[in-house]
């Protein structure tokens, strides 16, 4: 076949069997269909995800790369794609959609907001940086980005994929295959569950200067 | 010709003898009502005045005096407004009788200054925050409430200018991020509200049916729901497939546009109205720019009106059509309509491209102008596209869906809201025209050059789902019309009055501008104290407002109606959210 991502170079292949026979390894074979069927999920959360329609329509075609296929349930997608400012209030419905989703899955910060706060970063109700949370592959600049930024950037993941490897990629080894995220809490302000002892000894030097009391010594944190 | 708001010469002092003055500040106008007369000169003023349509309400922070509550009301049949304000001293706890009972279209802007200021309304429904969640520490548009990136006051900040040298703002904080908590507070030992009391305002809802009891669904569309259009979430109680009860929830997308609007200089904020209506971002600059140009006093030149007028209506256009396009897809006709209505889309975004170097976020206004002149060639395809082919293209999505037999069966007759209600509610734009309301803030009170066209408010009577279709199109053949004659007349000449300015002069005191956007009056409210930086910015959004009405349009409707109105309604969380 006259696929450049599919076939291992080095291979002969003889020209009347250029169309039918493909010579290639596991990896190749596996990756290639998997870049060539992400299916991101229909998630959007301002600005840049009317860019990402903008990609999904006519003149720009994400379908070209297999990527058309929007699914509304995390269940069945991919990718998702981080489209927008991330506060604090939808953060806990971020983190609790990427757990959903299966693995293999790749997340893509579109956008200067979702990659660290952008114009919203001041904000008291904005995250600065999905990645604060939940691990990202791609970074878009931009705001928005354009549709060709967001294709470009989706060129980028591909690559992601193409170098990765049966043989170590996580969710085939051994041992729960997803990582869970600790879902935020909404308390007087957001708050990581890892960060509870960390917050609680924060607070507590914080009373003891404003009292003006001798600071706690410092313990773990 | 004037762009100048002149609100109505109305003598109030004689309702309510003693309680109501006129506001003595100088560029203030309007009257101060004492808190235990509003509700009786609310009534007057609806009742025998005729200002029928609350726009909007909002609350100022005048640190360390006093508060305000600022009421704006118009009449549906046009003409200058009028504004009241309620004063309170500055200490907590502050309360204002709720305005509700009179126009039940304050309802979510009064649960927006108690969760931003802290001022209780009393008497009001359901007073819960809206935009933050419950539990949350502070009152966030208090000039002493402080964001944990908090660095000065106003821009620009001295850490970046004018040396400039960079510093992470997590570093400057105590928890390293974006975090602040109460002193000596213990996460583990604390008690979240979580959504108890979102569940605690739907338990009231219960049903007998013929001596049965029976039991309801609570179930929450979104935020993560691809028929909400983002991040809204509503939170419907269901008995079998009917509505009987519904919140919205929102807030998800709550960027504190109006705090960082505050530190901002004047000019800095024209960016970010960009992003409160992404679709649109021509037309919520207009209506920024009018406010403050009111305050500076200062007209734009006529080439920049027209220019304005050309961006707005081609604003609307491609707003309309992908409303169209989005309803469908959310009627089941999956991406089809809304791939034609993209492709128009782009070709409108091709020309804000070329005028002002971004697709969407256009930060084209200037005060007292625009921004850029069209490059060489792009009024010829303005021209191409206003003269040929949108209308032709219009035509083609009317052939496609208007006697579309589904379309028909699913829109026609599904009762959205009446006209009386929908001034009750405060509802603008299109879905009160489309009750038999015509009112529109083009001809109502013309600003810019509006006065100067032909054209008529599109109007439909029922108030169904298919009227509110029908009306979008109505809309964009009347814009088309607008256009026409605007690329016709279009002068030449400068782009904006004076020297194009960074740092603008802007004379103490407030305005409220307000424009006719594809989504409803889109209004901002300014308060200068003669500072680089406005003292309070307040956005009155359409899609917000519109939204106060959700539960009435909803009930008794069936759940898959629901998705039907939200579309029409046309939200867009960047700007209900802000």
């Amino acid at each position: 076949m006259t696929e450049p991502k599919l076939n291992a170079p080095g291979y002969e292949i003889p020209g009347d069997l250029e169309h039918a026979v493909s010579i290639t390894t596991l990896d190749r074979l596996y990756n290639w269909g998997r870049r060539s069927s992400v299916w991101p999920m229909m998630f959007g959360l301002a600005c840049c995800a009317i860019e990402m329609i903008a990609a999904q329509a006519s003149r720009y075609d994400l379908a070209r790369f297999g990527m058309e296929v929007m699914r509304p349930s995390p269940r069945q997608s991919d990718l998702m794609i981080v489209a927008g400012t991330v506060t604090k209030k939808m953060l806990p419905n971020i983190v609790r959609l990427y757990n959903q989703m299966p693995e293999p899955k790749y997340v893509v910060a579109m956008g200067a907001c979702a990659a660290g706060g952008g114009p919203f970063k001041e904000g008291y109700n904005v995250v600065a940086g999905v990645d604060k949370f939940i691990p990202v592959d791609v970074y878009i600049p931009g705001c928005p980005p354009t549709p060709q930024a967001l294709t470009a950037g989706l060129i980028k993941l591909q690559e992601k994929i193409d170098r990765q490897s049966i043989r170590n990629v996580r969710w085939y080894q051994k041992g729960a295959d997803a990582v869970e995220i600790p879902v935020p809490v909404l308390g007087p302000d957001l708050m990581d569950p890892r960060r509870f002892a960390e917050i609680k000894q924060l607070a507590a030097q914080t009373a003891a200067r404003q009292t003006g009391a001798p600071e706690a010594p410092a313990g773990e944190a | 010709m004037t762009t100048l708001d002149r609100t109505e010469a109305l003598d109030l002092s004689a309702l309510a003898p003693g309680s109501v003055t006129a506001d003595p500040r100088p560029s203030y106008q309007g009257w101060i009502v004492h808190q235990t007369k509003l509700i009786e000169v609310a009534t007057a003023l609806r009742d025998q005045h005729g200002f029928d349509l609350l726009s909007s309400v909002t609350g100022v922070d005048y640190f360390p005096d006093s508060m305000e509550v600022v009421y704006h009301a118009y009449r549906t049949v046009g003409g200058p407004g009028l504004v009241f304000k309620v004063q309170l001293p500055r200490q907590d706890p502050m309360e204002v009788p709720s305005i509700t009972p009179v126009w039940p279209g304050a309802e979510f802007q009064e649960r927006e200054i108690w969760d931003l200021f802290g001022i209780r309304f009393a008497g009001h429904p359901d007073l819960r925050r809206i935009l933050m969640w419950e539990g949350f520490e502070g009152h966030p548009l208090r000039k002493d409430w402080r964001e944990p990136f908090y660095e000065e006051d106003c821009k620009p900040l001295k850490s970046r200018w004018p040396e400039g040298y960079y510093a992470s703002a997590e570093d400057k904080t105590v928890y390293k991020d974006n975090l602040q908590f109460p002193a000596n507070f213990d996460p583990e030992k604390a008690v979240f509200d979580g959504e108890a009391s979102l569940y605690g305002a739907l338990a009231k809802y219960t049903t007998v049916h013929a001596g049965l009891k029976t039991d309801h669904v609570v179930l929450n569309l979104g935020p993560q729901h691809p028929s909400t259009h983002g991040v809204f979430r509503a939170a419907v109680v269901l008995d079998g497939e009917t509505i009987v009860g519904l919140k919205p929830v929102m807030g998800y997308l709550h960027r504190n546009h109006e705090k960082i609007g505050e530190r901002n200089t004047f000019l800095q904020n024209m960016p970010y109205t960009d992003r409160l209506d992404y679709f649109n971002s021509m037309s919520s600059n207009w209506g920024y720019s009018l406010a403050v140009e009111r305050l500076m006093g200062v007209q734009p030149p006529e080439r920049a009106e027209y220019l304005r007028v050309i961006m707005a209506e081609l604003s609307r256009i491609q707003n309309h059509l992908i409303l169209i396009g989005m309803l469908l897809n959310d009627l089941g006709a999956y991406f089809t309509p809304a791939l034609y209505a993209f492709e128009e889309r782009e070709l409108i975004l091709d020309i804000f491209e070329a005028a002002s170097g971004s697709r969407m976020m256009c930060n084209y206004h200037r005060f007292g102008g625009v921004a850029r002149d069209l490059p060489d060639g792009v009024l010829e395809k303005i021209r191409g596209l206003v003269q040929e082919r949108l209308p032709r293209k219009v035509d083609e999505f009317e052939r496609l869906l208007t006697e579309n037999e589904i379309l028909v069966s699913r829109l026609r007759g599904v009762p959205v809201i009446d006209g009386e209600d929908a001034v009750r509610y405060s509802i603008t734009g299109p879905v009160l025209r489309a009750a038999g309301v015509p009112y529109d803030v083009r001809r109502a009170q013309p600003y810019g050059i509006y006065d100067r066209f032909e054209f008529d408010v599109a109007l439909r009577q029922h108030g169904d789902l298919y009227d509110n279709y029908l009306i979008r199109v109505d809309e964009i053949r009347q814009s088309l019309r607008i256009l026409q004659q605007a690329v016709k007349q279009m002068p030449d000449g400068p782009i904006i009055a004076g020297k194009p300015q960074y740092q603008v002069r802007v004379p103490a005191g407030e305005a409220y501008g307000r424009i006719e956007a594809p989504k409803g009056e889109l209004g901002y409210y300014v308060v200068s104290t003669g500072k680089p930086n406005p003292w309070r910015y307040h956005v009155r959004a359409p899609s917000f407002i519109n939204i106060t009405a959700l539960e009435k349009m909803c009930v008794g409707q069936k759940i898959a109606d629901f998705v039907a109105i939200l579309g029409v309604i046309d939200i867009v969380l960047g700007e209900l959210d802000r």
